[in-house]
């Protein structure tokens, strides 16, 4: 009997761990961690240039974001998604010139909230059409209004601005602590904060009841009605929600350029935070946000390197299609059971046969922009000469000489790569059973 | 031992063969940033834009460059987005760059004015200069104006000025249809066209007055249709790229028979147009200058650029835009931008294809004589032809700097 | 008036018959394999590109011949490879797939062509007046496309309904497994359909080539106007494709020769416009205006009405 009951009083309290102090460190960490990395970034990239895109990327996360939070989390694949972050924008900086006009004492931190007041009043409007339908038929509906919207901008000026879009002045809002947010840090660190709180938010509803009835409700909308919810309400929701943090990052946007236009609300900007959420991954929270750092940085960068970017955009997105539909996070999650279990003895060997691996994907990937860089320069650009320059190395197109490597690069690549796949493999599958076996045996 | 010693020798001397081998890195070049479409729909306009202004580069090089410094044009693409645009500007301006020149697109140009004047008021010390060589959007010199932007090409209000100071000598136009892309350039043109039409020949007849969606119409057939049924016999239209191709496609396949008065049928894909719906001598456009003008200079440039670039220059206001410019550091001893701007503004001089020009101070719009030209099979006073065609630009009127002078409501903030 | 009205009528009829030819093929593909085919449009354009490039060495015929077929072959071995093996991964990987494909054929094309637009020609034995209406000449190329896109409906028509191949074909919509167990090779199917219906878009390709501007912007420009086509028309009806292209190509072409707004509407009655802001420019827009986004309001009404089309038979 009275060991019954030391045995009892004895149980360590683990199943109360996440209450108190302790828990609630565990979880702030990793977001204090990231605020620390958010302030501390532009002290190491420093350049002009490298600031733009760091408040770039902070936008296209947030965007990215709501994105997921249609398409990853409630199964909603829409291709009108930048409506709510166009709209966000233009109801933005009109605020801004009403603000500025009429000398209201708002400052320039809180127009953010208007994106999100806007983004959520069209997200409800646009949603309760929308929602009715799931699948297929709401994609459609998503293009349509995207377009629809889009073409109503050259119509409605007064609100769209025509073609030159609506401009307006960051600096001549309310200026709080000094700050006239001119300079680029300044905008920085207003989009770094917006983007810390937006990214809380939003990992804070994937976990509340409703996050998981959105789950639900893409995984079987049938037996999720049988269960009891009603999946259209849920979904009408879940796109309010997600319209207003993409109205956030539409005035983040505004206050960015100073700008917004027609473009804001297109079928490209739609296009391009589908590409960015699906090439990060959307089984992941933290698969849009790798998407939109990475997409912003080839956007940004790759088309000072090759006129033919789109082409290489084109190409990425089928083949993360193709192999790794589960994105980028999707390929670092899978390696999620070695690190739960702790699995580090397999792992040199994991990693070596990546890097055999890697050698000839390089070579592939070599020869492919080669190849496309020869033809791009043979068909359009013959008359600046037949040697363009790839790699710090001078290729004479003419000849046949680069030709033959490229292919013999991108043919021989391929087949070696090919042949690694079942090294990997094996080293793959032993890790699995390690860390299995290793799990079991704690 | 011994290898530790070997190997400490081998990368020291490796480390000091590259150190040794790096080239001696001067800034001595001025460079210039082309900011226009390189990819997508747009790039077939901003590609010549590029290969004009790289031609330009080389020849002024040739010549002892800017200052005895050589002249470089960087190119980055817009992808047709004014965000876009904004962030290529930023990258121009922190990888050094001090001079920025642009285009296609009045709303690009429009986001750049803005942001360059917001910048130069933000970061004195570090002025950047836009130079305009083709956004004709009469407001970039009135209400947006501003003292860090100059305009090469006549505004769209000018060239109507000057088209419709052409149109009032010819007795024959009695009824005109008017056509054009409905945006700020296109309402731009038919107000104007309206005002001074009414205001030169309030004789002719304005029988229609058609905005259609920019750049996304595939069949013009209803519009020609309603031009036909109007009774015009002259359509004024300031339609480009394959608005106006298939505006002209349309016109041809229905047979309608009138005059265009153009602002842009020399463009990428314009005189191909022209010649397949068999329009000889029945479409003109307003220009800076024109191929077979007879001014020996320009021909004998017009020669080697299309040996050199396989293009017809589009762009003489290019020419301008840079002779101006080498010219305006010469005088100010410096390619500092705030001493050439100080130069440029008011600047006098001749013209590529002859006569006198000058870029106004009070919204640095540039004046020069404009020619009026129509298409059509080339004769032996015409060495040169358009895209192949066999046929190309005659000058069928001038009209002199002072004929064009508009007055402006700029009124910008000027350094002190 | 009548002037006016005969001749936008015909060029509604015209416009509407181009269009039913690119949209003939994907609704195929959209009706048998539930695949909405992003890169229809690009298809397309290629077998424009095809076409004015075979045209450019063999002349006109054989290009009209050839080019569908081989882009056929494209749109076939993108099946095999591209489509199938995604396939598994669910029906947004599918469209994602194509949404891809699309982007990089017109890649594709500009690489190779260039982007400003090639000089495809009307070739001379089509180069005439069929006959003239009302001081307005027709041009017989033109009659040429109308009839060729009468053909082709008729033929597909009967072939989908008459004949052995069209059978299996509906039955491995609806009942994919069971004709599989029947044996049929229903993924040889699929890539049949695949490859015949983006041929069918590259033959819309070919004929609409020299008529249009051929430029590698032609997909972007036509591929939303596709869909609402086969949406409004309905999935898995051919007919109901035909009748929505009629109807869209007659409504957008009547509506540009209306220059009417709701001012002038209401002016007559005495009521004010407003002085600015939205409700101004909504009170002068005149219908020629929006003419163009027509299509995509009809699109998002008959999605919320009338999700199966107006002729549709099949729901997703």
């Amino acid at each position: 009997m009275s060991d019954v009951t030391t045995d009892v009083v004895n149980v360590p309290a683990r199943a109360g761990a996440s209450a108190g102090l302790a828990g609630v460190a565990r979880h702030a960490a990793p977001w204090l961690a990231l605020a620390v990395a958010f302030a501390v970034l532009p002290m190491i990239f420093t350049s002009g240039s490298a600031l733009t895109m760091l408040s770039l990327m902070g936008i296209m996360i947030v965007f990215a974001l709501s994105y997921n939070m249609l398409l990853g989390e409630t199964g909603l694949l829409s291709f009108g998604h930048a409506v709510y972050y166009g709209l966000g924008g233009f109801v933005a900086v009109h605020a801004m010139n009403t603000v500025i006009h009429d000398r209201l004492p708002v400052p320039l931190f809180l127009i953010p909230l208007v994106g999100a007041f806007s983004g959520l009043l069209f997200g409800i409007i646009f949603g309760s059409v929308s929602t009715r339908r799931a699948g297929t038929a709401f994609a459609m509906i998503s293009l349509g209004l995207g377009e629809l919207v889009a073409s109503s901008s050259l119509i409605l000026r007064s609100f769209f601005g025509g073609e030159e879009g609506v401009s307006t002045n960051r600096t001549k809002l309310l200026h709080v602590f000094g700050l006239n947010f001119g300079p680029q840090i300044e905008i920085y660190y207003l989009i770094a904060f917006w983007c810390l709180l937006c990214m809380v938010a939003m990992f804070a509803l994937r976990r509340t009841p409703f996050g998981s009835m959105c789950n639900a409700v893409r995984e079987n909308a049938e037996r999720a009605q049988f269960v009891g919810y009603n999946p259209q309400a849920v979904r009408f929701i879940a796109f309010a929600l997600a319209g207003l943090f993409a109205g956030v990052a539409g005035a983040l946007a505004a206050i960015n350029f100073e700008l917004v236009n027609s473009a804001a609300v297109g079928a490209g900007q739609s296009g391009l935070v589908l590409l960015a959420a699906y090439i990060g991954g959307t089984g992941n929270f933290i698969g849009p946000v790798i998407g939109a750092v990475l997409v912003t940085w080839l956007e940004v960068m790759l088309s000072d390197i090759t006129d033919v970017w789109q082409l290489y955009f084109g190409l990425l997105f089928i083949g993360v299609v193709m192999f790794a539909p589960n994105g980028i996070a999707g390929l670092l999650m899978m390696h999620e059971p070695l690190w739960r279990a702790r699995a580090y003895g397999p792992l040199p060997r994991l990693l070596l046969t990546y890097v055999i691996a890697l050698v000839p994907a390089l070579a592939t990937l070599a020869g492919l922009i080669a190849v496309i860089e020869m033809t791009y320069h043979r068909s359009v650009k013959a008359s600046e000469g037949t040697t363009i320059s790839l790699f710090h190395v001078t290729l004479d197109t003419a000849s046949f000489v680069p030709w033959i490597a490229a292919i013999v690069l991108l043919a021989g690549g391929f087949l070696l790569f090919r042949r690694t796949w079942p090294v990997v493999g094996a080293a793959w599958h032993d890790a699995i059973v390690y860390a299995q076996t290793a799990g079991k045996a704690k | 031992m011994i290898s530790h010693f070997k190997t400490m020798v081998c990368a020291t001397t490796t480390a000091a063969a590259i150190i040794a081998a790096l080239p001696a890195v001067a800034e001595d070049t001025v460079k210039i940033a082309y900011i226009d479409p390189l990819s997508g729909g747009g790039a077939s306009i901003g590609e010549v834009g590029l290969k004009t202004f790289n031609y330009l580069a080389d020849v002024t090089n040739a010549h002892g460059g800017i200052l005895g410094r050589k002249l470089e044009v960087t190119a980055y693409d817009n992808k047709l987005n004014a965000q876009e645009t904004l962030v290529q500007v930023q990258k121009a301006i922190d990888s050094g760059i001090r001079f920025i020149t642009q285009g296609n697109g009045s709303a690009f140009a429009a986001a750049i004015e803005d942001y360059v004047t917001k910048y130069n008021d933000r970061n004195p010390g570090k002025e950047v200069l836009y130079f305009n060589y083709a956004a004709v959007d009469p407001v970039l010199t009135n209400d947006k104006c501003s003292y860090w932007h100059f305009r090469w090409d006549a505004n769209s209000d000018i060239k109507m000025n000057a088209l419709t100071n052409y149109m009032k000598t010819r007795p024959n136009i009695k009824n005109v249809y008017l056509i054009n892309q409905d945006y700020s350039f296109g309402n731009a043109v038919r107000a104007e066209a309206r005002k001074m039409l009414a205001a030169k020949r309030p004789d002719i007849q304005i029988v229609g007055d058609e905005v259609h969606p920019l750049l996304k119409v595939t069949d013009f057939s209803p519009y020609v249709a309603k031009i036909k049924a109007s009774g015009a016999d002259s359509v004024i239209t300031g339609n480009w790229g394959q608005d106006f191709a298939l505006l002209l496609k349309a016109a041809a396949d229905a047979g309608l028979q009138v005059d265009w008065y153009t602002y842009y049928a020399g463009g990428t894909g314009g005189p191909t147009a022209i010649k397949q719906a068999n329009l000889p001598d029945r479409v003109y456009q307003i220009s800076e200058g024109l191929p077979n003008e007879p001014y020996a200079p320009a021909r004998e440039f017009e020669k080697a650029f299309r040996a050199k670039t396989s293009v017809s220059l589009f762009y003489p206001r290019a020419v301008n835009e840079i002779r101006m410019f080498v010219k305006a550091a010469q005088d100010a001893n410096s390619v500092d931008p705030v001493k050439v701007a100080a130069k440029l503004d008011g600047m006098k001089v001749t013209v590529y294809n002859g006569g006198e020009g000058f870029m106004r101070a009070e919204d640095h719009q540039f004046f020069q004589p404009m020619y009026i030209g129509n298409l059509g099979p080339i004769g032996k006073d015409q060495p040169f032809d358009e895209e192949n065609t066999g046929w190309g630009w005659k000058v069928t009127g001038k009209i002199d700097t002072q004929d064009t002078i508009l007055p402006t409501s700029c009124k910008m903030n000027r350094p002190s | 008036m009548l002037e006016l009205v005969t001749i936008s009528a015909l060029n509604g009829v015209l416009y509407g018959m181009l269009l039913f030819l690119m949209a003939s093929g994907l609704t195929l593909i959209f009706s048998m394999m539930g695949v909405l085919n992003f890169a229809h449009a690009s298809f397309y354009m290629l077998g424009a590109f095809f076409g004015f490039q075979i045209s450019e060495i063999v002349g006109f015929w054989p290009a009209f011949f050839l080019a569908p077929v081989l882009v056929g072959g494209i749109g076939a071995l993108v099946e095999r490879y591209g489509l199938r093996r995604v396939h598994r991964h669910g029906p947004v990987a599918e469209l994602l797939f194509t949404f891809g494909l699309a982007f990089v054929i017109e890649e594709i094309v500009q690489m190779i062509w260039g982007k400003g637009p090639v000089d495809y020609r009307v070739p001379l034995s089509l180069n005439f007046s069929a006959f003239t209406a009302f001081s307005t000449n027709y041009p017989a190329y033109k009659m040429f496309e109308l009839l060729t896109a009468i053909a082709i409906f008729a033929v597909l028509l009967m072939l989908l309904t008459r004949t052995r191949v069209g059978l299996i074909i509906q039955a491995s919509l609806t009942h994919p497994h069971m004709v599989a167990m029947l044996g049929h090779n229903v993924p040889r199917v699929f890539m049949l359909v695949f490859g015949v219906g983006t041929g069918l878009a590259a033959l819309a390709g070919v004929i609409a080539g020299p008529a249009l501007v051929t430029q590698s912007n032609m997909a972007a420009a036509l591929g939303p106007i596709l869909f609402v086509v086969v949406v409004v028309g309905g999935l898995g009806s051919l007919s109901g494709a035909f009748l929505a292209s009629l109807l869209i190509g007659l409504v957008q072409t009547f509506a540009v020769s209306i220059n009417l707004s709701v001012a002038d509407v209401l002016r007559p009655i005495g009521v004010a416009p407003p002085n600015g802001g939205v409700l101004f420019d909504v009170w002068n827009v005149t219908v020629a205006q929006i003419a163009p986004i027509i299509p995509y309001l009809l699109l998002v009404l008959i999605l919320i009405f009338r999700p199966t089309g107006l002729m549709g038979t099949r729901e997703h």
